[in-house]
């Protein structure tokens, strides 16, 4: 049924934005080579008081959190049954599959002795009472899932059909994988920074941070599926898919009301708005935090907005932004390992992160033109 | 009836005043082994370790008698962590504690009593520990003990005394009962007894293992120990704890504790700026530590400032958190701070990158964003302008 629905776009690869995004991976190629060559010491700004900088809170947890649209709609239509989301299901698999890739290749960029990253492989060496370890191979296993969830999408191009009609009946098994895994791995990566103790500040640190990084990877994945939707529609030249978004972004609303009313009452609980009001920059970053969440909830509640791709697009954008700010102020910004030590990204950490952004747009923009991974029973109205 | 008489017999102890009986079940060569570790605690040849051992054990030793008045009992309970021997070795075989009102098996007139006879018995020749400040306002009598105040029953102890030890720091120099307002009057034994020699043992509580020391020299050399001008056993109290603080190498290099908890205090920095007294208190704290638990039980080594318990004017008469004055060396009045500055910060490069990224961003979101807006009605229909409109090929 799925191979109606879907058709590759088609057109020319190289374009214009296509060879800047070009030039952004090849500047971050270079940096590479040095990291690679000379060490992280010669082109991060870690440290000890900081060993994980941008490119663990950014490019795996903000990235693969912008990875979960796969999640939030295969729990939609494949678990919840619900079909008329079905459109949207393929592209956010595929922004999960290129979100856990490149925040695996993160990994191994930040892995400071990365000629022993093989070593995961070999369960003797393992520390069972590790999260991270649960975290590595979640996320490991979940690239494969997601790339065997996606299959159909090259089968269909390459016409293998007796493939992917064996592959359909077996597909359920990494559905159910594919929802199951991210849940653990995503509120893992909440339980890593309740494990910093007081070195987080208490604006997050809480016992409910692994219920809030499962939150946010649904409110980010949902609100990345949006946003590129919409981003979609306008640069590639689509028509909007306002209809099945705006039912969409009703559930996301609730759900992010739902969270901020969870999130802000842990803070009061905890008695730790006191800090909220100390002027520093963890208060800033909490406060922008709270009015971005405010503003999604408040551009995407009233009815009539969730028809507007306008609206949607504003209030998917601070949706996502507010998650990431989430994600970045509990592993970063809220993060002070005392000592006087400090940590801004350097500029090789910055270019990296672009490049590695950049190579996710690229590969995006060459996937949908030849594989079918975009719905295109709307399109065909065009 | 009762099934049988449980009392073990007298055998069972047998020789009493031999070593074996004496001890307490302390073998000889445990005993030897401690008389050695109070030689050294005194700072003597190890070999008087069995001059000390013979003198404890001496059948005919001297008893101690131990008052009590003004006191929290804080130094009998010191006593009882003494763990080498234990206690019970302690009082009835090491030392011989003939009158202690907390640790007495005896109780009212017998005690009493008992503390007559012995006093008797051995004029002269006994120690008289005091525990406690002396109260000394209307004749005494705020601290009563079998109907004496308590300034009597010390005096009396006193004339046949042949040595006389104050325990703790309300006996040494008045402690907590002398400190402001001070309403009984409360002075110390050497004030009370203005014409004896006393050995101060000061402290809040003072180690077990310092007034044990004393004791057992006094028994074994049959005079004082050296004594500072405070009257303190210079083995104990000659040295500042500052010297020998395990911390000390903090406060040289300026690394202080500014609050509870804060980093500099998790990891063990210089207590100075939360007003340690060590800077000008004499003690042996550091050296000895606490009751056998290991390194670091003492105040400064579990995190705590000293209060200068030793030292008169220092502990319960300055505040707890008030500078010390440093006796030997002056801090500089500007150290670096707790937090010195690590790991890199923001550079020209990385900002002028992350404002690019932040202002393309911001500015394409807003053109999409009012362009969205533009195109909400005639959402259907937008206008093909650039390449990637192209149909597919196939």
């Amino acid at each position: 049924m799925a191979s109606h629905e879907h058709r590759p776009l088609g057109g020319k690869i190289v374009t214009a934005p296509f060879l800047v995004l070009l030039v952004i991976l090849f500047v971050a190629v270079i940096v590479l080579t040095q990291r690679f060559a000379f060490g992280l010491g010669a082109v991060t700004h870690l440290s000890d008081g900081y060993p994980w900088g941008i490119w663990i809170t950014i490019d795996l947890i903000i990235g693969t959190a912008l990875g979960c649209g796969g999640l939030v709609m295969a729990l939609l239509v494949y678990v919840l049954n619900r079909g008329d989301y079905h459109p949207l299901a393929r592209a956010g698999l595929m922004t999960s599959l290129f979100g856990y890739t490149l925040g695996a290749l993160a990994v191994l960029i930040d892995l400071g002795r990365y000629w022993q990253g093989h070593n995961i492989f070999f369960p003797w060496l393992w520390n069972a009472n590790s999260v991270l370890l649960e975290t590595a191979l979640c996320i490991f296993v979940y690239i494969i899932v997601l790339a065997i969830e996606f299959a159909p999408a090259v089968f269909e191009r390459l016409g293998m059909n007796e493939a992917r009609r064996r592959l359909h009946k077996i597909l359920f098994v990494f559905t159910g994988l594919g929802v199951l895994l991210p849940m653990m791995h995503q509120s893992s990566m909440g339980t890593v920074v309740v494990l910093l103790g007081y070195k987080l500040s208490p604006l997050w640190q809480s016992h409910l941070l692994t219920l809030f990084f499962l939150i946010t990877a649904f409110t980010i994945g949902f609100a990345a599926v949006a946003f590129e939707s919409v981003l979609a529609s306008v640069c590639l030249r689509r028509p909007f898919d306002t209809p099945i978004l705006s039912r969409l972004t009703g559930i996301m609303a609730w759900v992010m009301l739902g969270f901020m009313i969870v999130r802000y009452a842990d803070v009061v609980r905890l008695g730790a708005l006191p800090l909220a009001l100390a002027g520093d920059a963890k208060a800033v970053s909490f406060w922008i935090e709270f009015f971005l969440g405010a503003a999604a909830v408040l551009l995407l509640m009233p009815k009539a907005n969730r028809s507007s791709p306008r609206f949607i697009f504003l209030g998917a954008t601070a949706m996502l932004f507010n998650g990431a700010l989430y994600r970045l102020n509990a592993y970063l910004i809220g993060y002070d390992p005392g000592d006087g030590w400090s940590y801004f990204p350097s500029l090789g950490e910055i270019l990296v992160t672009l490049g590695i952004f950049a190579l996710e747009i690229m590969l995006y923009l060459m996937v949908v033109k030849l594989l079918p991974v975009l719905h295109a029973a709307r399109r065909a109205a065009t | 009836m009762l099934g049988g008489d449980h009392r073990p017999a007298s055998h069972d102890f047998g020789d009493l005043d031999g070593y074996a009986g004496a001890l307490g079940g302390l073998c000889r060569r445990d005993f030897l082994k401690f008389c050695t570790g109070v030689a050294a605690t005194l700072g003597l040849s190890p070999a008087l370790g069995v001059r000390i051992a013979n003198a404890a054990t001496d059948p005919g030793r001297p008893p101690v008698i131990w008052l009590s008045g003004q006191a929290c009992t804080g130094c009998t309970e010191t006593l009882l962590r003494a763990n080498h021997p234990t206690i019970d070795t302690l009082i009835l075989d090491m030392i011989s504690l003939d009158y202690h009102e907390t640790l007495s098996a005896g109780a009212g007139a017998q005690a009493e009593n008992y503390k007559d006879q012995s006093m008797k018995r051995h004029w002269g020749s006994y120690v008289l520990v005091v525990d406690g400040a002396v109260p000394t306002r209307d004749g005494g009598i705020y601290c009563k003990v079998a109907g004496e105040t308590f300034l009597d029953s010390v005096k009396k102890a006193a004339a046949g005394a042949g040595a006389i030890i104050a325990m703790g720091s309300c006996a040494s120099w008045g402690g907590i009962p002398s400190s402001g307002p001070n309403p009984t009057l409360a002075k110390a034994a050497h004030e009370v007894l203005p014409d004896k020699t006393i050995i101060n043992v000061p402290g809040c509580p003072p180690n077990a293992y310092n007034l044990l020391s004393t004791v057992l020299y006094l028994l074994t050399f049959a005079k004082a120990p050296d004594l500072d001008d405070k009257n303190r056993p210079k083995f104990a109290y000659g040295r500042l704890i500052h010297e020998n603080c395990e911390r000390r190498a903090h406060f040289d290099s300026g690394r202080f504790a500014l609050e509870f908890g804060d980093p500099g205090h998790r990891q063990g920095w210089c207590l100075y700026k939360l007003g340690c007294k060590g800077p000008e208190t004499f003690a042996n704290c550091p050296a000895i530590g606490f009751y056998d638990t290991g390194e670091g039980a003492w105040p400064v080594g579990c995190g705590a400032p000293c209060f200068g318990c030793t030292e008169k004017g220092v502990g319960f008469t300055k505040p707890i958190h008030s500078l010390a004055t440093v006796l030997t060396l002056t801090p500089p009045t500007a150290f670096p701070s707790v937090g010195e500055p690590r790991g890199e910060g923001i550079t020209p490069g990385a900002a002028a990158a992350l404002a690019g990224v932040g202002g393309a961003a911001l500015g394409a979101g807003a053109v999409l964003a009012s362009r969205l807006g533009k195109a909400a009605e005639p959402a259907s229909e937008p206008a093909p302008t650039s390449d990637d409109r192209q149909q597919p090929s196939r």
